[in-house]
């Protein structure tokens, strides 16, 4: 499970989010939305870890993983070390979820030689090989075609049913929401406040 | 920054800043501009025909094989090719270490920066004759002289590989814990390596124009005071057989050491 109980989160002087109180449970999926620039990034970089300079509490599970709004590998790595490596994942284990993803055969490519499709495929495997406690979603599918997207959407949803982290979404796209997400929340507002949506409107639909 | 302009960024890297492998075509082009330059040399020889002032290939290349066959060339290539290679290794890890400290302390680095500046500035000449007036006339004094003259500009050139380390990248390398030697290795030497490989050159360069005066001024032995002795001589095929082997041996160096290993940073740019 991971918990945060933030009271404020600040740039300078600026205030960006406010006091918020966030729990997801293993298998859940908390889909964000909200407009840009109301810091989404800014509250999934706090759960990730990678940014600790705010105020209040956070108690997430050790094993992490984050697919990025940019696919974000090492492009002086092959495919299979930018699974491995980073995850301490074995070589057999790397090529499991490369094929899982629909990558076989290109474990020896640089990330260059990828479409972007691919890179963030490698993205997902890279996040999934190490069965993570926590996941962390950032704009995963952006700036591909729709088609791609159904593809990858189904493919993320099977993964997170089968290692059952918990995970937080952050995403523009109504749809990858609604397809993913057992709970909604929406980060709004000067500074930002998470206003989570009724939670009978899902259990309803389940 | 976007992903479409991610890519973007790594498809120009590939396309622009990739060395390419040497062709046969380019390398017979070399060979072909290279003998044009020596006919154009002993054209211009013939037609000054005054050999002690104007030596051609026909006298300087003799005299070169003489020097190579009798090993006093050697004796000194060899004197000379360790200070600058003592002097680069020096230079590179001094450099290497103060650009990285200043990289990652820009507070630090506003301060010191000025400094940077004025010890870049300070002809080389000045450094040498401190040296030697300092730490007197020796090997260490020659050594560290060279070395002083080249560690400011690698310190410039890794300060500024270190400001452009990818934070998208460092900012995976936590989310997965990556150890800091891991990160070292995986993340920050690879994004430094372009620039290791630009200080390692333009140092190379520096170096050994450098170690030439500091053996003329203050050593007895070494190409640089080979030199010394064909200036005082008169002997000017002396001289231009002297630096023949000197070129020679530096640019087999680049081409058989530092191109290598450029290419081999590069590897993922070029396929």
């Amino acid at each position: 499970m991971i918990a945060l109980d933030l009271t404020a989160k600040s740039f300078g002087a600026t205030q960006v989010l406010g006091p918020m109180r966030l729990r997801v449970e293993p298998g859940e999926v908390l889909g964000i939305s909200g407009p840009s620039g109301a810091g989404k990034s800014t509250l999934l970089r706090i759960l990730a870890g990678i940014d600790r300079r705010f105020e209040g509490m956070l108690d997430a599970p050790g094993r992490r993983a984050m697919v990025f709004q940019s696919p974000t590998l090492m492009p002086w790595r092959r495919v299979i070390d930018n699974v491995t490596i980073p995850t301490g994942a074995t070589t057999a284990e790397a090529a499991e979820i490369l094929a899982r993803v629909g990558l076989a055969g290109l474990e020896r490519r640089w990330p260059g030689q990828l479409s972007l499709g691919q890179a963030r495929r490698v993205g997902i495997a890279r996040a999934f090989v190490g069965r993570p406690d926590l996941l962390i979603l950032d704009e995963p599918f952006a700036s591909l075609d729709a088609e791609r997207i159904e593809d990858l959407l189904a493919l993320t949803a099977a993964l997170i049913a089968e290692t059952r982290p918990a995970v937080v979404l952050a995403s523009h796209a109504e749809h990858e929401l609604a397809t993913l997400a057992t709970r909604r929340a929406r980060l709004d507002g000067r500074p930002a406040r998470l206003i989570e949506a009724q939670r009978e409107r899902v259990r309803a639909g389940s | 920054m976007s992903s479409v302009a991610r890519t973007g960024l790594a498809q120009t890297a590939r396309k622009g800043a990739a060395p390419k492998p040497p062709s046969l075509r380019g390398m017979f082009r070399a060979l072909i501009s290279l003998a044009v330059l020596v006919l154009l040399w002993a054209g211009l020889s013939a037609l000054l025909a005054d050999p002690l002032r104007a030596p051609g290939p026909q006298q300087v290349l003799p005299a070169l094989f003489q020097g190579v066959v009798s090993g006093e060339i050697l004796l000194d290539l060899s004197a000379t090719l360790r200070r600058v290679g003592l002097s680069f290794v020096l230079a590179m890890a001094t450099g290497t270490a103060a650009g990285i400290v200043l990289g990652l302390m820009p507070r630090l680095d506003r301060w010191l920066d000025p400094w940077l500046t004025v010890f870049n500035t300070i002809p080389a000449l000045v450094t040498i004759v401190l040296c030697y007036l300092w730490i007197g006339l020796n090997e260490s004094a020659a050594i560290a002289a060279v070395a002083l003259n080249k560690v400011p500009l690698v310190t410039l050139m890794l300060r500024e590989g270190v400001r452009v380390l990818d934070p998208d990248l460092a900012a995976m390398a936590q989310v997965y814990r990556m150890g800091p030697l891991a990160r070292l290795r995986h993340i920050v030497l690879p994004q430094l390596a372009p620039h290791l490989v630009s200080a390692a050159r333009a140092g190379l360069a520096l170096i050994w124009k450098i170690v030439l005066v500091v053996e003329f001024l203050g050593r007895s032995d070494g190409i640089g005071f080979r030199l010394h002795l064909d200036f005082q001589m008169f002997d000017i095929t002396g001289v231009l057989a002297n630096a023949l082997a000197f070129v020679a041996v530096m640019l087999a160096l680049e081409a058989l050491l530092i191109a290598p290993l450029a290419a081999r940073a590069a590897r993922w740019r070029t396929q």
